[in-house]
């Protein structure tokens, strides 16, 4: 099954970490929400190693 | 007819020092995705006295609220070293003043600044850019000549304008900090530094006071550590009675481009400066004083352009020369010692520390050790242990 990349928004503090991590440019932060776009997210984990809080999680 | 000369992306010590630059001598727009210019910070407010001079800043008490004229490093065996001078080598500061007060400045000088506007698309036309602007859901096309990033570690501008700004993980930490207060034990004019591979892998705890018993305490790791910063954190206040029934008055998090600098930070039509264009000490993580200088350095060379109408990715690579020599040799000189630094174990650490002075430390960090300094570690500090040896000659080689 495939992986995907999952935010945990109370968690999250929205630095934004991820988003510059991100090597497809997969996701975005708006006010205090971030956004993954799954079409384009590869799955790396760049955004779970780097995310100071524990937020991003790989999930099956 | 562009709407603007330039915009810049990013109300941060980078971009409104650009703005302050610039706004002068052309259209300027700043815009800002966040509501509010300087917070949420991700930072520990620290900016020391060479910035000030080099920025021409006079410190005030508004903002430059804590007043440093030192440090204390604690090694992993316990042990602290105090190195305190006389007068003020630095301050902290109160970002959300700080920068506000920076983007009145901007705008006295006639840029204009729009906040909660949020680029979401870029394109080169001609030669000019096209920015897609979304406020409150609601799109707009916004053009100008020449674009300035400085829209952070999480920047997309550049990377939509063709310039890849992706943080490289090994030369990025990963950074949790809390605004506590209610704290004791630490004086307050100097900033605390701890190490130790337990307490903070590939990286270091910090304490910066905002005034007694009020201060920046966080951390900065590297991306790969088992457990997330924050879990570092929370640790370690536990075990520290100074600070273990303080209040927490602010929770700050961020990523830290400690080292992967970028060979170019221009593209057609594009210059990227501060956080966006990584830069940042790889040493102590430090930012602010550089993005300032940065941003400043982008604005003159954007003005430069405009006079010239010239924005090609070649005409703009003189303000890339021109950083490198100006911070950029320097830093990527303090990239080395920070790679020596992680390399080094708890027992290495407390071992230098108990044989090297605060001199020859200070010289090692910045990459300046002199001819007797290496003779000196090398056949009488070192020799005892081969492997430390063996790091310090290969950092010392040039």
């Amino acid at each position: 099954m495939k992986m995907t990349v999952e935010n945990d928004p109370d968690k999250c503090v929205y630095c934004g970490g991820c988003v510059g991590v991100c090597p497809v440019q997969a996701i975005t932060l708006k006010d205090t929400k971030i956004i993954i776009d799954k079409n384009k997210c590869i799955n790396c984990g760049a955004c779970v190693s780097i995310c100071p809080v524990g937020a991003m999680k790989l999930k099956k | 007819m562009t709407d603007y000369d330039i915009i810049i992306v990013g109300a941060g010590p980078a971009g409104l020092c650009a703005a302050i630059e610039t706004g002068k001598e052309a259209k300027v727009l700043v815009l800002d995705r966040k509501q509010e210019i300087g917070c949420p910070k991700r930072c520990a407010e620290g900016l020391s006295l060479r910035w000030f001079k080099k920025m021409n800043l006079k410190p005030k008490k508004e903002w430059a609220v804590q007043e440093i004229k030192g440090a204390e490093l604690y090694t992993p065996n316990g042990k602290s070293i105090k190195m305190k001078a006389k007068k003020a080598e630095g301050y902290v500061l109160e970002r959300k003043i700080f920068e506000k007060e920076l983007a009145i400045e901007a705008v006295k000088k006639g840029a204009k600044i729009l906040m909660k506007n949020q680029v979401i698309g870029a394109e080169k036309k001609d030669n000019e850019i096209e920015l897609i602007v979304e406020e409150n859901k609601e799109k707009k096309k916004i053009t100008c000549k020449i674009v300035i990033a400085c829209d952070g570690v999480d920047s997309l501008t550049a990377k939509m304008l063709g310039l890849n700004t992706k943080l490289d993980l090994k030369e990025t930490d990963s950074g949790y900090q809390y605004e506590m207060t209610g704290i004791t034990g630490y004086d307050e004019n100097l900033l605390h530094l701890f190490f130790g591979t337990d307490i903070a892998p590939r990286g270091y705890i910090w304490i910066f006071p905002k005034r007694k018993g009020t201060a920046n305490v966080g951390i900065g790791i590297g991306a790969y550590e088992k457990e997330t910063a924050k879990y570092y954190l929370d640790k370690w206040i536990k075990t520290q009675d100074g600070l273990k029934n303080g209040s927490i008055i602010e929770v700050n998090a961020g990523v830290i481009p400690v080292g992967g600098f970028l060979e170019k930070m221009q593209a057609d039509n594009l210059l990227v400066a501060g956080d966006a264009g990584h830069m940042v000490d790889p040493i102590h993580g430090g930012g602010i004083g550089i993005a300032m200088e940065g941003g400043r350095l982008a604005g003159k060379h954007a003005i430069k352009a405009i006079k010239e109408n010239k924005f090609s990715e070649k005409d703009l690579s003189e303000y890339t020369k021109e950083w490198y020599k100006l911070s950029g040799n320097d830093l990527k000189r303090r990239l080395k010692g920070r790679h020596l630094l992680e390399k080094l174990t708890n027992d290495d650490f407390n071992y230098l520390v108990d044989s090297i002075n605060v001199e020859e430390a200070l010289r090692i960090g910045n990459g300046t050790l002199t001819k007797k300094d290496k003779t000196i570690l090398f056949t009488k500090k070192l020799i005892t242990r081969p492997k430390l040896l063996k790091l310090m000659i290969e950092y010392a080689r040039d």
